[in-house]
């Protein structure tokens, strides 16, 4: 079942707004594009603050290293690519001189995800938080929708080291503004629905899908709990461990590869704190290919339905 | 103590250079150069791993910038006005280390921790660890960038500063490298001086063996640079050719330092197994001799 009442905003947007808010306010931000800047968001910036901002053409490993320099004489830095060229690309490059010495940058990585679609696999990055996670001082922040990416890009301002933050091209159920919702904060996860059979744990534009499995599993007399997890790195651990222990079961749900995910980051925690049946919803081991994003989504395996199914899957291995 | 260069202060604030260099202040400076060899050997020594080669090559150059040219004060380490060195050949770091510790950054005996376990001296430069190294470097290509990004920040912020790297000829392989030439004429960095220690020699042998470099001077004017060239253990020309680096304006300036690989120690001159290559026990004593004998 798809729920129809949702609100649709792209969160590129968001993120240029909170960039120009950020601009007005604090002398201490600087931006950096690729020559992508009309296509991630920074153009706006761009526009108000000419002096502010770098273009460093399509040569991502030089405008990463050049972040970390800037950073080094007190700027907080936004720099911002394709998730695809932003992070694999400049492995090197972020590990060495941006994570290493702890530098002051935010790395906004857009069109991130299968559904870039029509782009085709060279374009839809579906590893990237595997990448991020992996990189010692790095803090890694998917927001759900487009108030929430405003909200995290503001919190990454204020936050003390490096930050990935990652969010997508297409336009996203707007999930967050719910009275339910807790103000975002980085490292912290939010309980969007309360519920004692299962946990859905979702991250990215999966958050809203979450919601809607929980009310089609509601049809069949199943509770299912609700969360977004906003911060991968740091986890959230006490909100997932209390989760498993009170619904003895979790599905995750992601935009990204099942390896060395999200779902994989929650795994680890549960196997060593809480061991519940657990399901990953995400992209098989596999690349993407051309198609509406809807498309894709079905094909890959990230429907409302994997998910409704995930949790009747764990549930009954639960065996309660 | 603020380290006593040949730079007065003009009244306008824009410090000058004493050019020539006095004859004194160069036999000091070579003197410095002689002890900061001394240290190299000594560290790798002890530690077991380094990089003699490169170290050895590019200490006339970080000599001449740490006691003849930059504006720094080894006892406020983060004073936000002081000019920069990014010493992107990171492996050079012994180099880097002994002219920190000569300079007074931290105590001269802090070089026999050198790549020890707990040490405040990484095997290649950690700028969270060590007072007065500017950037973390070490895998090659990237230094040239973070020292251009603080040049954008120096022109943004109207700051008196001057940015220098250095860096290797084999670096000159590095794809950044081009990206981050290619972006500092760009944005007319006249702030950002880069040298290049061209020794002729990377890991696997003479650079137009391993992959050609040349012609490393046209290649860097037809991105945009000023470029100079000096005898890179030319103390007195050293400090002249950056002096006019300096004074040019609207484009960034690179000097092709011509240097030996291994300068200083007769065995490890021109040699490409030095590289990254401990000295020998008895290699270790023959070493320092040599040294010590230019000493007196």
């Amino acid at each position: 079942m798809k729920k129809t009442t949702w609100d649709y905003e792209p969160q590129r947007p968001a993120f240029s707004r909170a960039l120009v808010a950020l601009g007005n306010t604090r002398k201490d931000i600087v931006v950096a594009s690729a020559d992508l800047s009309s296509s991630v968001g920074t153009l706006a910036f761009a526009q108000e603050f000419p002096e502010r901002h770098y273009n460093f053409g399509i040569a991502e490993q030089n405008m990463v290293s050049s972040c970390a320099g800037l950073a080094t004489t007190g700027k907080v830095v936004f720099a911002s690519t394709f998730a695809i060229f932003g992070t694999g690309r400049v492995y090197d490059q972020i590990r060495q001189s941006v994570c290493y010495p702890r530098l002051n940058v935010k790395l906004v990585a857009t069109h991130a995800g299968i559904t870039v679609g029509a782009d085709g696999a060279t374009h839809q990055m579906i590893e990237d938080l595997a990448l991020m996670r992996a990189l010692p001082n790095m803090t890694v922040v998917v927001p759900a929708d487009a108030p929430e990416t405003e909200k995290a890009i503001l919190a990454a301002a204020d936050y003390e080291g490096p930050v990935y933050i990652r969010i997508g091209r297409a336009n996203v159920p707007v999930c967050t503004a719910g009275k339910d919702c807790h103000d975002f904060e980085i490292g912290k996860a939010t309980l969007m629905r309360d519920g004692d059979d299962v946990t859905l744990v979702g991250t990215g534009i999966m958050v809203a899908k979450c919601l809607e499995a929980a009310e089609e599993l509601a049809k069949h007399q199943v509770s299912a709990r609700v969360i977004n997890l906003s911060t991968i790195k740091p986890l959230d651990e006490k909100i997932l461990v209390k989760a498993a222990r009170e619904t003895g079961c979790m599905v995750t749900a992601e935009e990204h590869s099942v390896v060395m995910g999200m779902g994989a980051a929650v795994a680890l925690v549960l196997v060593e704190n809480a061991h519940v049946p657990m399901k990953r919803v995400g992209i098989p081991d596999s690349f993407g290919e051309s198609g509406e994003p809807d498309e894709l989504m079905e094909k890959y395996g990230l429907t409302v339905d994997n998910i409704v199914d995930g949790a009747h899957d764990v549930i009954k291995r639960r065996g309660r | 103590m603020a380290v006593e260069n040949t730079l007065a202060q003009s009244s306008q604030g824009v410090r000058t250079m004493d050019i020539p260099v006095p004859e004194e202040k160069l036999k000091e400076m070579e003197g410095i150069a002689r002890k900061v060899r001394k240290h190299i050997i000594q560290m790798i020594f002890n530690a077991g791993s380094g990089h003699p080669g490169g170290s050895l090559s590019a200490t006339d150059i970080m000599v001449s910038l740490y006691f003849g040219v930059m504006n720094h004060k080894p006892e406020e380490p983060n004073w936000p006005d002081r000019d920069r060195f990014v010493l992107s050949k990171g492996h050079a770091a012994p180099s880097l280390y002994g002219c920190l510790a000569e300079a007074g950054y931290f105590p001269i005996e802090e070089l026999a921790t050198f790549r020890k376990i707990g040490s405040r001296l990484q095997g290649h430069p950690d700028m969270r660890k060590t007072p007065g190294v500017e950037a973390s470097t070490g895998s090659e290509g990237q230094g040239l960038s973070m020292g251009l990004g603080m040049a954008l920040a120096g022109k943004l912020d109207r700051k008196p500063y001057t940015v220098y790297v250095m860096i290797g000829d084999g670096e000159n392989d590095c794809g950044q490298i081009w990206e981050a030439a290619m972006a500092a004429s760009f944005y007319k960095l006249d702030n950002l001086i880069a040298i290049i220690d061209r020794n002729m020699l990377q890991l696997d042998g003479p650079t137009h063996k391993v992959m050609s470099i040349e012609p490393l001077a046209d290649k860097w004017r037809a991105f945009g640079w000023n470029v100079l060239e000096a005898n890179g253990h030319n103390i007195g020309e050293l400090i002249e050719t950056i002096h006019k680096a300096k004074h040019t304006k609207g484009l960034p300036s690179i000097i092709i330092a011509h240097t030996i690989k291994g300068k200083g120690v007769s065995f490890m001159e021109g040699a490409v197994g030095f590289h990254g290559k401990v000295p020998s026990e008895e290699q270790f004593k023959k070493a320092m001799e040599e040294l010590g004998e230019a000493d007196a």
